[in-house]
């Protein structure tokens, strides 16, 4: 049995985990056995059934009033209890903080075996073998999973998730909580709202230095709202404050993996390309010629930001 | 306060990485070796807080000898004394389950880590830890202080970050800008040679995960230069040619 666990955001299923059970179904179906989904707190049946149209057969819903923080010691409880009750031997987990935090507890309660950033469907002909992305993107290695449970930690666009007609069956599962994973006090939370994620978006526009300042950034708003991207910054942006912190993009910072990823005046540091080099198309756009992002860029603009923002921005409105 | 601070030994941001043995060995020819980035902000919060509170940093490494300088590196940045778990790391599990070995017998009020390791990326090995020593494991951790036996600390969420209150033992994770990066000074490296380094050998664990053969992606083709003047065939371009719109 293969299980799959899901991220819930506001009540709906992020895009990236819908992925996961596209990719958890594809191993089930592989190995012959079924696929079966794990959410957490609170969404409605309807949402939740629609991971049945990615190929779960049945979905389980852990919900109580002690899950409503993203508490990554009580959902590895949660899912810890969901791989013994279901017998799972595949547990699939799209890749994000909460997730690689939540996975790692688990493995070390089951004992199994856990691979972070894996890239492709396993090859299971003879053993399990996995490809994962290493060394920040700048490579790959295959890896013969051996544990009795194997954990995968799937990277954004490790398959291409098509949404089918099924439905999930969706079944309350609530194991005994422990009080052990309650020890932490939440005692704030700062939360940029409405905003794009970045480990979700399908386009993300990005600014470096080349903004030249803090109050510069409107044309770059303006583009990604045009766009309906979200946006990210170089580390010195942030290390100055011109952009949040959870911005930061790069080796330091946020990895992403959009369709789209627009650089303005960022010069393309080796650290900030490691955040990037799993995007599908890169643009950079930078006064200088010789900037080394063109070499790992797919479209080039030699031009001045802030001549060539709003232009872009026209463009994209004038096209609707 | 006692400290252990994990450190990972790993290729330099700019290293270009390429194989070598039928592409089953990273090829180290011109590779200079580095503590890993995030370990690095860990370990300077960790001589902040001893700075303050007093007590003592042990730096713990799983590898071979070869990470013995960034190891003298770290003792020369703060550290009092290291250990080092003389094998290769070549899964998480196999890592966490050395680490927390040594953690136990040590009894250390705070355990930090970097957020990842920068060769293998997985950002799992706090919360393996975690979880072996039955105590709770955050990451990323972003801001920390100690008051008396409970940790303050903030950890990055999505979109912004979230302010939590734990008592010790903990397992952090940590990123910037917990605290500046440190270089060492005369002083440091001059008493980090006669600093104690104790090499101890692995405990067994089961084959969890093997590691087969290395790729390295696909060349990436040539970047389309489109001229300034005629900037708005980008977004055509981007439609009907890169279908990404
Ligand atoms: C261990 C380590 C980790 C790091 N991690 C990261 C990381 O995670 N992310 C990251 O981003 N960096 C990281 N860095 C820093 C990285 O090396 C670079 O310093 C950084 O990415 C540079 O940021 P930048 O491109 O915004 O600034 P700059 O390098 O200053 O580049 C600015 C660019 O803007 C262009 N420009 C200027 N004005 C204009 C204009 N009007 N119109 C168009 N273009 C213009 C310039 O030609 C230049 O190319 C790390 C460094 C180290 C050592
Ligand atoms: C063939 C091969 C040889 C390797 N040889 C070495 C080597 O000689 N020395 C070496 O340090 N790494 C070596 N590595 C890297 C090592 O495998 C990884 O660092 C380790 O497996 C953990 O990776 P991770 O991505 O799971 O760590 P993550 O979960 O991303 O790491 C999180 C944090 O855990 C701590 N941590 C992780 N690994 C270690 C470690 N090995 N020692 C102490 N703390 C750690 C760090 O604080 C790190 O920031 C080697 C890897 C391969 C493939």
């Amino acid at each position: 049995m293969v299980l799959i666990f899901v991220e819930l955001d506001n009540g709906s299923i992020k895009k990236t985990s819908l992925e996961a059970v596209a990719y958890g179904a594809a191993v089930a179906k592989a190995t012959g056995t079924t696929a079966t989904a794990l959410a957490i707190g609170t969404a409605d049946a309807a949402e939740l059934a629609k991971t049945g149209a990615y190929g779960a057969t049945k979905i389980l819903h852990a919900n109580a009033a002690e899950l409503a923080n993203e508490n990554a010691m009580a959902y590895a409880s949660v899912l810890a209890a969901a791989v013994k009750n279901e017998n799972a031997e595949v547990v699939i987990l799209p890749k994000s903080g909460l997730c690689d935090a939540m996975g790692a507890r688990a493995a070390a309660k089951l004992g199994a075996s856990i691979v972070s950033g894996v890239t492709e469907l396993p090859d299971v002909s003879n053993g399990f073998k996995v490809t994962r992305s290493i060394y920040t993107g700048k490579a790959f290695a295959t890896v013969d999973v051996k544990g009795a449970v194997k954990i995968l930690g799937i990277k954004k666009n490790a398959i291409e998730a098509v949404e089918g007609a099924g439905s999930a069956t969706v079944e309350a599962f609530m194991p005994a909580l422990n009080n052990g994973d309650f020890v932490a006090k939440v005692t704030g939370q700062e939360k940029a709202s409405g905003e794009l994620s970045l480990t979700e978006a399908d386009i993300i526009v990005s600014g470096g230095r080349g903004m030249k300042g803090p109050d510069n950034w409107q044309p770059l708003l303006d583009l990604a709202s045009a766009l309906g991207a979200a946006t990210g910054c170089s580390k010195p942006v942030s290390d100055l404050d011109w952009r949040p912190h959870h911005e930061h993009i790069g080796q330091t910072g946020i990895k992403v993996a959009p369709n789209l990823y627009i650089a303005c005046g960022i010069s393309g540091a080796i650290q900030h390309l490691a955040g990037v080099n799993s995007s599908k198309v890169i643009v950079a756009i930078n006064k200088d010629p010789e900037a080394p992002f063109f070499k790992a860029a797919d479209y080039g603009i030699v031009g001045d930001v802030f001549d060539i923002l709003p232009r872009l921005t026209k463009a994209v409105k004038d096209a609707k | 306060m006692k400290i252990l601070v994990c450190i990972t030994n790993v290729p330099d941001t700019t290293a270009k990485i390429s194989f070598t043995d039928n592409n089953t060995k990273l090829n180290k020819a011109g590779v200079q070796y580095i503590i890993g980035p995030y370990d690095d902000y860990a370990l300077a919060r960790a001589v902040e807080l001893k700075e303050k509170l007093g007590g003592s940093i042990t730096v713990l490494n799983v590898g071979e000898a070869e990470s013995d300088p960034q190891i003298r590196k770290a003792l020369a940045i703060g550290a009092d004394d290291a250990v080092r778990v003389n094998a290769e790391p070549t899964d998480s599990y196999f890592t966490a389950t050395q680490i927390a070995a040594i953690a136990k017998e040590g009894g250390y009020d705070l355990i930090l880590m970097g957020r990842e390791s920068i060769d293998f990326n997985s950002g799992v090995v706090h919360g393996l830890v975690g979880e072996m020593l039955g105590i709770p494991s955050f990451s990323p951790v972003m801001k920390l202080d100690i008051e008396g036996t409970t940790a303050k600390f903030a950890r990055e969420i999505e979109g912004g970050k979230e302010f939590l209150e734990a008592p010790l033992p903990l397992v952090l994770g940590c990123q910037e800008p917990i605290a500046e990066w440190k270089i060492p000074n005369m002083r440091g490296i001059m008493t980090a040679r006669t600093k104690p380094l104790k090499v101890v050998e692995p405990i067994a664990v089961g084959d969890m995960a093997t590691l087969g053969q290395y790729t390295l992606p696909a060349p990436k083709g040539a970047c389309k230069m489109i001229p300034a003047d005629q900037a708005e065939t980008l977004i055509s371009l981007l439609k009907t040619e890169a279908k990404v719109l």
